[in-house]
């Protein structure tokens, strides 16, 4: 656990670079040649090219890492160190011949993800398009309007705010089989499921938020004789703004988990969930992968999205203005 | 940021109103929802028939589309005293099933996660390395590579608790990872500066600081993470075709068009999400109880 104390001055940066990008282009050489083909043998001179190319990526990841300054430094190390992860993946599934069941190699997946562009396209259209938007547009829109309705009412707070709170700890998405029966096998039935997910999360953190604005700041509003409509949309809306988004954020993510495991419970031919699921049983294990790789995709896509449309509306924030 | 507050006293009658209103709702909704098939089904055939008789036949139908209270309760009453505890037609039997593997995930998934997140702490080259994507997968649905997992282990010869505990298991492993992380670097400079100046070794300062301070960052974490794993043994009981076990309750429910069935196997696992919370509420108050709150 030893760190390299090395302060980059401008030749050992370049070093650095030179070592991980070298080292990254001798990888994808030595993949390429005919030592790591199918057909060779895995002798010695395999395997100790296979140990001299992990010596090479931990060094490289180690300089990197030990690069101070700017963040992006960082998100590099971490891309590096994902691609040296894919790279041994490929090239460990292939030279140990792991059955196809238990582990694809990456590129087995690349390919699957590719001849099967049209029917995974028409799963994302299915899931994510229908039934996750609609749910989590319709379960957030409501969570807030639910939370703004009962502002006033401090009693309905008091009662509800508890119960929605518990509601976090419930196996919510249990009641996928319950929306198939009522909804039928349809988006419709995954987007009442993705509803029901995300409503309370929304609820809660809107509740919260409206509490955010500090004593002084009201009556600050106050002393401006600002009725409860201006100060709410003034004073109160903005501060709960990060509230807002740390549930957008959370019922992103619940969202899709929500509508790929109510489709484990019964869907159409066609969904994300559906794919992942049949494929599975039919042991079509790249496909699968594919199907993962494009719900995680587009995991972190709406994620950054999100993230990206907070910092333009919450930009006075002070956890937005710190992070520049 | 959403902060589970604690329902006190005051709130107890607020409480109370909300769930009444909930039950007479439900009520509502299983007579509006269940009239159609009642009608059809039980009124048309005796002839004429009045409001009473409507709402008496919604209310005790067989196989309603909602079922109304206190016939979930009657399921769920008869189920766990009319049959033993092994067998099937218990749903406490399923409860422990359930409850096993999540247990043994959430066992597995924290000290996973206790680890890393001190192997993080102590390697710059890890925290720059791993911890991104530990942090990004927060943003991935991680459930769905369940049935990848069921695929491997299973052609591996792993069957019953394993398969679910594992993905029990990664669900809970990374909440805890990027808390724990976030605790234990929670101590200030003047405090590990001061365990500098004791000469204290990275294992003393991690034991004596780091540890302590991290326990309010644990908690939550443990929280979400056992829901989490509730949510990832349930699911993983879906595909295998598994026998027992709240999820396979729901499944095979849902094949015959049991939905009292259905109904009080979700009930069974709300109440058994709730209770496996608690404890680890009850826990963080035993532990962190005597602690000022941050």
């Amino acid at each position: 656990m030893t760190q390299s104390n090395s302060h980059p001055t401008g030749s050992s940066g370049l070093m650095t670079a030179g070592l991980v990008l070298g080292s990254l282009a001798l990888a994808f050489v030595f993949l390429g040649s005919s030592l790591a083909s199918n057909e060779t043998p895995k002798d010695v001179l395999f395997w100790s090219a296979a140990a001299g190319l992990s010596f090479l990526a931990v060094w490289g990841i180690r300089r990197l890492a030990a690069i101070e300054g700017h963040a992006a430094f960082a998100s590099l190390t971490a891309t590096v160190f994902g691609l040296w992860i894919v790279y041994f993946w490929q090239l460990l599934t292939v030279a140990l011949d792991v059955p196809r069941v238990l582990l694809p190699a990456p590129w087995l997946i690349m390919q699957s993800l590719w001849e099967h562009v049209p029917t995974l396209t028409r799963d994302f259209f299915q899931t994510v398009v229908k039934a996750v938007v609609t749910g989590w547009v319709l379960g957030c829109s409501l969570g807030f309007g639910v939370a703004l309705a009962i502002d006033r009412l401090p009693f309905l707070q008091r009662g509800l705010l508890p119960i929605a709170s518990l509601t976090s700890t419930i196996p919510l998405v249990g009641v996928a089989p319950i929306a198939v029966m009522w909804f039928g096998f349809d988006w419709q039935s995954k987007a009442a499921v993705v509803v029901l997910m995300t409503f309370f999360p929304m609820l809660v953190s809107t509740l919260a938020g409206l509490q955010a604005s500090n004593r002084l700041e009201r009556e600050l509003m106050h002393s401006y004789a600002a009725n409860y409509g201006r100060t709410l949309w003034s004073l109160r809306l903005p501060s709960a703004v990060p509230f807002l988004f740390s549930a957008l954020k959370v019922n992103a993510t619940l969202a899709l988990i929500g509508a790929i495991v109510a489709e484990f419970f019964g869907s159409p031919t066609s969904g994300l969930g559906f794919r992942i699921s049949t494929e599975a049983t039919r042991m079509n294990m790249p496909l699968v992968w594919a199907a993962v790789v494009v719900s995680a995709v587009t995991g972190s896509l709406v994620y950054a999205i999100l993230v990206a449309w907070e910092r333009r509306i919450a930009f006075w924030h002070p956890s937005i203005r710190g992070q520049r | 940021m959403a902060t589970t507050s604690k329902p006190s006293v005051s709130s107890l009658f607020p409480i109370t109103v909300i769930l009444l209103a909930v039950v007479v709702a439900w009520y509502g909704l299983t007579v509006y929802l269940n009239a159609p098939g009642a009608i059809e089904r039980v009124l048309d055939a005796l002839g004429p028939w009045t409001w009473q008789d409507l709402v008496n036949a919604t209310l005790n139908m067989q196989r309603p589309v909602l079922p109304a209270p206190h016939q979930v309760a009657a399921d769920l009453w008869t189920s766990l005293v009319d049959w033993p505890l092994d067998s099937p037609r218990n749903l406490l039997y399923h409860v422990a099933v359930t409850g096993e593997s999540t247990l043994v995930g959430f066992a597995m998934g924290t000290a996973l996660g206790l680890v890393l997140s001190i192997c993080i702490v102590h390697s710059r080259t890890l925290d720059r390395a791993l911890l991104p994507w530990v942090v990004a997968s927060q943003s991935v649905p991680v459930l769905a590579i369940a049935p990848i997992v069921l695929v491997i282990l299973g052609s591996m010869g792993f069957s019953g608790v394993a398969p679910k505990a594992v993905i029990a298991m990664y669900l809970c492993f990374f909440p805890v990872t990027v808390a724990m992380v976030q605790g234990l670097r929670s101590p200030q400079v003047i405090e590990t500066e001061m365990m500098h100046t004791y000469a204290a070794s990275r294992w003393q300062a991690l034991w004596m600081l780091r540890l302590p301070a991290a326990l309010p960052f644990l908690f939550p974490a443990l929280r979400v993470g056992i829901a989490a794993g509730l949510v990832g043994a349930m699911v993983a009981e879906l595909p295998t075709g598994a026998q027992a076990g709240l999820g396979a309750r729901l499944l095979t429910g849902s094949y015959y068009g049991q939905t009292i069935q259905i109904w009080s196997a979700l009930v069974m696992s709300a109440l058994l999400g709730l209770t496996l919370t608690g404890i680890v509420a009850t826990i963080e108050t035993l532990v962190l109880g005597n602690r000022r709150q941050a």
